[in-house]
């Protein structure tokens, strides 16, 4: 068949409601974006747990660090989900690994912010797993299996995340007036960079033609953030912080809220490289895969030890 | 640095409920049967999703080719006969 034919099978597929499964004929500009996608996605996941991390030995309860510990153990299986997922289209686990340690492969800007006082941990359950469920929920109709498939288990886990972050941010809502100062400053430090994790304005972003057609997408940017502000505004309103943003007004006509300009020097900025703890994250990543490298060769030294011992036995 | 192992490919089966099939969940790196048992254990029954577990190394399991769909299951398609439904009970009969 020829390419051409090959791109009008496939679309007629997708517009048919179809879901595509690895084996299955795609166009290559369709498993290289996938790839890119997933690929972001899971390693996402796993520099997600960065900031966590930091405050599992200052959780200051022992039910606070045991569901800490639990919502980290979930970012990294969601990542492993993803992987897994992107490894059906062709890429090695390792090439993964290699693009994002090489910087081919970016993760979410989110998480190279710092995660400074124990209310941002809440405020990062809260509104950036939060921002992270809208987004998830709409991807459950990707059309790719398994990216779909994770989407689904995913999105039944993180719902713990985000109220566990909204409870954290109530109690201390309803502390001292320290403890409400410290609420607040990390709802003023999170909130815009929760909402640049929708990605550009629609009319800005680079790859969203091919993902609509290709029904990787099926909400953009811009409805998926309206979505987010929309709802999280009330959760703010009920335990008494205030969304850093004078110009968030109801807007009766639109039936949404008007938001402020985003700040996307900034985003880009992060983007770059330059936020305030890209060069950390990808030199823990770096330092932990490369010390680990002997567990899983002596893992290997291991299987080949027993397949030498299972051949013993049955010659 | 040495060259990277990232461990052999799994397919991970679970079975929900005692008497339920046993479903795809995903797959996991594994050096051997143990580890990947251990590794689909925390990977996908972190919520009482499992009471079961099958693996098996992904090179071992066979697929049918997309290229064949119709082949494969087209025949199946004209023969109606096969359902319940197609046939015409007598009126008044009952429990059938």
């Amino acid at each position: 068949m020829s390419t051409e034919h090959i791109q009008n099978a496939f679309q007629q597929r997708l517009d048919k409601g179809d879901f595509i499964e690895p084996k299955d004929d795609m166009p290559d500009g369709y498993r290289t974006h996938l790839i890119r996608q997933i690929s972001q996605h899971a390693h996402s996941e796993v520099i997600g747990m960065q900031p966590e991390g930091n405050w599992i030995t200052r959780a200051p309860s022992l039910r606070a660090k045991q569901i800490l510990l639990a919502k980290i153990q979930d970012e990294g299986g969601h990542g492993l989900y993803l992987y897994s997922a992107a490894e059906t289209l062709g890429i090695t686990r390792s090439e993964m690994i290699q693009q994002l340690h090489s910087g081919k492969a970016k993760y979410s800007n989110i998480f190279n912010y710092p995660a400074l006082t124990w209310a941002d941990i809440g405020a990062i359950g809260w509104l950036v797993d939060g921002a992270a469920i809208v987004n998830q929920v709409s991807l459950q109709r990707t059309s790719f299996g398994p990216y779909s498939r994770a989407m689904v288990r995913i999105c039944k886990e993180e719902s713990f995340h985000q109220r566990q972050g909204y409870e954290i941010m109530a109690h201390m809502m309803n502390g001292t007036a320290d403890q409400k100062e410290m609420a607040q400053d990390a709802m003023n430090r999170w909130w815009w960079p929760a909402l640049m994790m929708f990605g550009p304005h629609d009319s800005d972003s680079p790859h969203s033609g091919d993902a609509f057609k290709w029904k990787i997408k099926r909400e953009s940017n811009d409805e998926l953030r309206q979505r987010f502000i929309d709802k999280t505004v009330q959760q703010a309103e009920v335990i008494g912080l205030t969304i850093p943003d004078p110009k968030l007004k109801w807007n009766e006509a639109k039936n949404h809220y008007d938001h402020g300009e985003i700040n996307w020097n900034e985003f880009h900025e992060v983007i770059r490289g330059n936020g305030p703890c890209n060069k950390q994250r990808m030199e823990h990543h770096i330092k932990v895969h490369e010390a680990g490298a002997w567990v899983r060769e002596a893992a290997e030294a291991y299987k080949k030890k027993r397949l030498n011992k299972e051949s013993l036995v049955t010659i | 640095m040495s060259k990277d192992t990232q461990l052999d490919l799994w397919e991970v089966f679970i079975q929900g409920k005692s008497g339920n099939p046993y479903v795809h969940a995903g797959s996991v790196h594994a050096s051997d049967k143990k580890m990947a048992i251990q590794n689909a254990r925390d990977i996908y029954t972190r919520r009482g999703e499992g009471t079961s577990i099958w693996v098996v190394p992904s090179n071992n399991i066979t697929a049918s080719n997309p290229h064949d769909a119709d082949m494969l299951f087209e025949p199946s398609n004209d023969k109606i006969y096969r359902h319940p439904t197609f046939y015409v009970m007598p009126e008044g009969a009952k429990q059938i």
